[in-house]
């Protein structure tokens, strides 16, 4: 398969951005400052992050639309009102996880967010359950912005009034240069912050604006260390499809009224995981020291016995410490449950830690 | 001290009689990223020529450190375990990795001078 790229890559290019090849697009890992100082800029002011890779999929129909995304999607779409988002997945026939989402209800019918490198299997396992008269696009024309940080609100506020409107997974539609945009209160960082769905033929100029008012680019390596410390899930690392929602630690994403009714794909085994607990299931974990344990690191008891494995570690900037995401034999979930994680064939102390590490500051 | 010599692995190496102290170069740095971790090895220890003798990990992912010349360990540099990130300030200076006690100078003298190892960073971009 060709290489592809998003219609910012030459832009990115003159910035100093390092590529790197991802999900079949070269995207920017990071630019000149590093992924450290990006990191905290990000925190402390505004950062944006090209995610045009990610898959805009708008799907529109009638309320039999409702009906047959829900056999796919646990998440309340009867009642999800027009302009907010919820976070959720497409589970198969046993429960796991195909993917991660970010699905909005729009006036037609609803947008979905999907993982650049799931995305056409996602579309191929959603359009199983879609009837004729549904209608569905991945819209390849938008580009997607992902503006995060503490000064998000005040300079796009000046941009595009009436954004710092907007709740915590919320949006809507706003004017900019003649042409409709839309935004969301999101994000995968931790911060406050907006998601920006534009054209690709307007995009260069948003971001000629972000630029002047200091808002740095943000490369993927520092979106890893960010998603981290805010304890998000990474699909193909923390998730995939043999991990459930109950062993991933997310059984608060499934909504309450499905959790009663079920009626989704892999319900069975889901209600009997609710009932009963997962064998193993996602934690934070800290090492005590500076070493950092990276994904597939094996986790072993303080007696020795090997009980888990990471998903992702790396060094978290603003926590200034190394931290990780794993699963562990449920038994050794508890907060403050002391662990050893096997490094270079050496064992070093660690403990399951609180989630998320760095403490998040939506606008709710 | 001598002259600084050059490893094509990115170390350098400098010579005080039969004690080299080495470390890794500015160019590593660079490539590696921001370095967030780093190990060293305990004096007594015995190293090879190329074999691994300490660790360096940036946000990025982990790197082995080996010893472009072999010999006994003398001293691992604590501080630069204590503030990695001092590697990426000073590191042909005062963030050097460890001190090890040479068998054979012939290893020092067949390492590549300044000169070389700049052009050998040129040919060899990553």
């Amino acid at each position: 398969m060709e290489v592809q790229k998003t219609a910012l890559y030459n832009y990115h290019k003159n910035l100093g951005a390092k590529f790197v090849p991802f999900a079949g697009y070269e995207m920017p890992i990071q630019y000149k400052d590093g992924i450290v100082k990006e990191h905290i800029s990000t925190r402390t002011h505004a950062g944006f992050f090209d995610v045009s890779h990610m898959g805009q999929f708008f799907l529109e129909g009638d309320e039999t639309l409702i009906e047959s995304l829900e056999k796919i999607i646990p998440a309340d779409l009867k009642n999800l009102k027009i302009n907010h988002s919820k976070y959720s997945f497409l589970l198969n026939n046993e429960g796991g996880i195909i993917d991660d989402l970010i699905i909005t209800r729009t006036e037609k019918g609803f947008c979905i967010i999907l993982n650049a490198a799931c995305k056409e299997n996602d579309i191929k396992q959603i359009s199983q359950f879609l009837k004729k008269n549904h209608k569905h696009l991945l819209n390849n024309d938008l580009s997607l912005i992902a503006l995060q940080g503490p000064k998000s609100v005040e300079i796009l506020e000046k941009l595009i009034p009436g954004v710092a409107k907007l709740k915590f997974m919320t949006g809507s539609n706003f004017e900019y240069e003649g042409e409709k945009l839309y935004v969301t209160r999101s994000g995968y960082t931790g911060e406050d912050g907006f998601e920006i769905s534009i054209s690709n033929t307007k995009v260069e100029k948003l971001i000629d604006y972000l630029i002047s008012n200091e808002v740095k680019p943000i490369g993927l390596g520092a979106r890893d260390t960010l998603r981290l410390e805010a304890g998000l899930c990474l699909y193909g690392h923390d998730l995939n499809e043999k991990i459930n929602p109950v062993e991933a630690n997310l059984k608060w994403a499934i909504a309450k009224k499905r959790k009663e009714v079920g009626g989704f794909n892999g319900w069975e085994k889901i209600k009997n995981l609710l009932a009963n607990g997962s064998e193993k299931i996602r934690v934070g974990i800290k090492p005590d020291g500076k070493v950092i344990a990276r994904e597939n690191t094996k986790i072993f008891s303080s007696d020795n016995n090997e009980i888990g494995f990471i998903t992702s570690g790396t060094f978290g900037p603003s926590v200034n410490a190394p931290v990780a995401m794993g699963y562990v034999k449920s038994e050794f979930s508890e907060i403050g449950t002391s662990i050893q994680l096997e490094v270079r064939g050496k064992k070093y102390g660690g403990k399951i830690s609180e989630l998320p590490f760095y403490k998040k500051s939506y606008v709710k | 001290m001598s002259e600084k010599k050059f490893s094509k692995k990115h170390e350098w190496v400098s010579l005080d009689g039969d004690v080299a102290t080495v470390g890794i170069t500015k160019h590593a740095t660079e490539m590696l990223g921001d370095i967030v971790f780093v190990e060293v090895p305990d004096a007594g220890k015995a190293v090879e020529k190329e074999g691994q003798a300490a660790v360096v990990e940036s946000t990025k992912a982990a790197s082995d450190v080996y010893s472009p010349i072999s010999g006994e360990i003398t001293e691992g540099n604590k501080a630069i375990a204590d503030d990695p990130g001092s590697v990426n300030s000073d590191p042909e200076g005062a963030s050097w990795f460890f001190k090890l006690k040479i068998k054979d100078k012939g290893e020092y003298d067949s390492l590549m001078s300044k000169d070389e190892y700049d052009k050998f960073c040129k040919e060899n971009p990553s």
